[in-house]
């Protein structure tokens, strides 16, 4: 089972993702946004960071970095990819999830503990949890607002679409207080709080966050 | 050199926070006829030869704007 991470110019959590990987049982592979090779990975990460600084949008122009076309070929044929803050960005900006990230209602930048309900325990990423279950995990953005037209966000909601959902307060004013959602597929998953930085003890409020990590790798096993 | 102006806004049912601050901003200064400002993105596009529109319409539409969430406008040159 080997998973990559993919750097872009801007990435910050890359490292802590790779960590994540290995912590799961998996071996990680890092991969770099300029190449047009994803080594041959089962499963690919986009971590948190601020990519090409943001400009334009947050997330734009990752989108178009030669990877990421390969990375929409491979998860159009199924292939896992769990984009996380800056990642999900870039998976809303490829076209790979619906809606958009937008600057926070209250415009502040959000760094807390943050709970979260899963919605969803059947996804590639989400396996190991149970519907309903309630972790926390580190959130922090400044542009991690959940949008849509009314008329997308039922749509969204009615095809099952929403995975983790705040609770507890709404951290950054997303519309239904969704923090992340899935592909048609079940198989690609963004979410806007930090899985990744809730894997130890040490370091985190919970090991709340392994399970993201653990579940792709119970699926492509079993797979 | 032919000069293509784009013009990004979000969309009207997209809330625009930083519009807001700035609409705050105004009435603490006294502005009190302002009623709603939305701020958006200008760019300006130098062009080799004679503009593509449908080039240009393209990366209007799928690179400087996102379709989800805003509005955009071309404005090509007028001769």
């Amino acid at each position: 089972m080997r998973i990559g991470v993919i750097t872009f110019p801007g990435s910050l959590d890359d490292v802590d993702a790779v960590r994540a990987v290995r912590l799961a049982g998996a071996e990680s592979v890092p991969l770099w946004h300029a190449e047009h090779d994803l080594e041959g990975v089962d499963a690919v990460v986009l971590p948190g960071g601020f990519s090409y600084g943001d400009y334009l949008r947050a997330g734009a122009i990752a989108a178009r970095a030669p990877i990421m076309q390969d990375v929409v070929d491979r998860a159009r044929q199924g292939m896992p990819v769990l984009g996380i803050c800056n990642g999900f960005q870039v998976l809303c900006e490829a076209g790979l999830l619906p809606g958009a990230l937008t600057r926070n209602g209250h415009l502040h930048f959000r760094n807390r503990d943050q709970a979260l309900r899963i919605e969803r325990a059947d996804t590639a990423w989400t396996h190991d949890y149970a519907t309903g279950q309630r972790i926390v995990v580190p959130v922090k953005n400044g542009e991690g607002r959940y949008v849509a037209a009314p008329a997308d966000l039922d749509r969204i909601e009615g095809e099952g679409r929403v995975v983790v959902r705040y609770v507890d307060g709404n951290p950054n004013g997303s519309m239904r207080d969704i923090a992340g959602v899935t592909s048609e597929d079940g198989r690609v998953v963004g979410l806007m709080p930090h899985p990744e930085h809730a894997v130890e003890d040490l370091t985190g409020p919970s090991t709340d966050g392994l399970g993201f990590f653990t579940s792709v790798v119970t699926a492509m096993v079993a797979a | 050199m032919p000069q293509v102006v784009v013009d990004v806004v979000l969309k009207p049912e997209i809330s625009d926070p930083q519009g807001q601050a700035v609409l705050g901003a105004l009435g603490r200064l006294g502005h009190d006829s302002i009623r709603s400002v939305r701020q958006g993105k200008h760019f300006v596009l130098e062009v080799d030869g004679t503009p593509d529109e449908a080039e240009l319409k393209q990366i209007a539409e799928t690179l400087l704007a996102n379709p989800v969430i805003e509005d955009v406008e071309l404005h090509l040159p007028t001769d």
